[in-house]
């Protein structure tokens, strides 16, 4: 690994976490290194979907589905790019548990010359009991003047 | 306020991100002014991904409650979402329309939009069980 591409994915995993809406939502950048991401969301009364039950809206396990597979893709790039996200499947294993943590995790599958697929997971105490998993396709834009 | 607007009120998720409903059409309408914490992405300023997601889910959801005349919020099983351009830093739109009503499950698509609903920025296709 170059140190240019050092720079690069420091600079990637600084935006990546910063994202104004992943740090509105209250999420916490865990992990991000070598196709692999993780983040943690602490259970939030903003979060809740359903007012009866309590259970967070789904809307939040895809904002966290789609960021982490983004930044799986974006920690296993070897030249810089933009990643945009092109297609997001998401299954709902089981409704999420009130007032609990949500952890997302995810992993890059390949990265081809104009698109990148990923996979993520979506669970809260048990790791072997997912509440939703993701499949995501990114389309990959090469940087103009990123150090290479 | 009509009655999918005062149900999206109380949905603590979409009172945060600053969604409001009304009908047109026989269909609800969802409206999502820009904010400046949707942002995903700095640079262009697009909203987040999951912005979409959400506001396309809920669409589904609010359709499905609103045609089939029950309280209880439908339980998604799975979507998927095509992003067709950035959605930009502007008020956002969208609609669902149910293709498929059968007893236990509902087939939907949902379209956002920002300027012109001739060109969709996301869609969504989903199930979704009644409860």
């Amino acid at each position: 690994m170059t140190d240019q591409a050092d720079f690069w994915r420091e600079a990637m995993r600084k935006g990546m976490g910063q994202t104004a809406f992943l740090r509105a939502l209250g999420g916490d950048l865990e992990a991000y290194e070598g196709g692999r991401g993780r983040i943690r969301l602490p259970f939030a009364p903003h979060l809740v979907g359903d007012p009866e039950t309590g259970v967070i809206h789904g809307g939040v396990l895809t904002a966290m589905l789609d960021q982490v597979c983004g930044m799986a893709v974006g920690s296993a790039l070897r030249k810089p790019a933009a990643i945009a996200t092109l297609d997001l499947r998401i299954d709902y294993m089981k409704p999420a548990v009130p007032r609990v943590d949500i952890v997302v995790e995810s992993e890059c599958l390949k990265i081809a010359h104009e698109v990148a697929f990923a996979r993520g997971i979506a669970f809260q105490t048990e790791r072997d009991e997912p509440v939703a998993i993701a499949t995501a396709t990114f389309m990959l834009t090469p940087i103009a003047g990123a150090p290479a | 306020m009509s009655g999918a607007g005062a149900l999206i009120a109380r949905v603590p998720y979409c009172a945060w991100l600053g969604v409001a409903a009304r009908i047109e059409d026989g269909a609800v309408v969802l409206d999502l002014p820009f904010d400046a914490k949707l942002i995903g992405n700095p640079i262009l300023p697009a909203l987040h991904g999951g912005v979409a997601g959400s506001l396309l889910e809920t669409a589904a959801l609010m359709q499905i409650l609103h045609e089939m005349g029950t309280a209880k919020m439908p339980r998604t099983v799975d979507m998927t979402i095509d992003y067709l351009r950035s959605a930009r830093a502007t008020t956002s739109h969208a609609r669902a329309f149910l293709v498929r009503q059968g007893r236990r499950v509902v087939s939907a698509r949902a379209e956002m939009w920002q300027d012109d609903a001739a060109k969709p920025v996301a869609q969504l296709r989903g199930h979704f069980l009644l409860g």
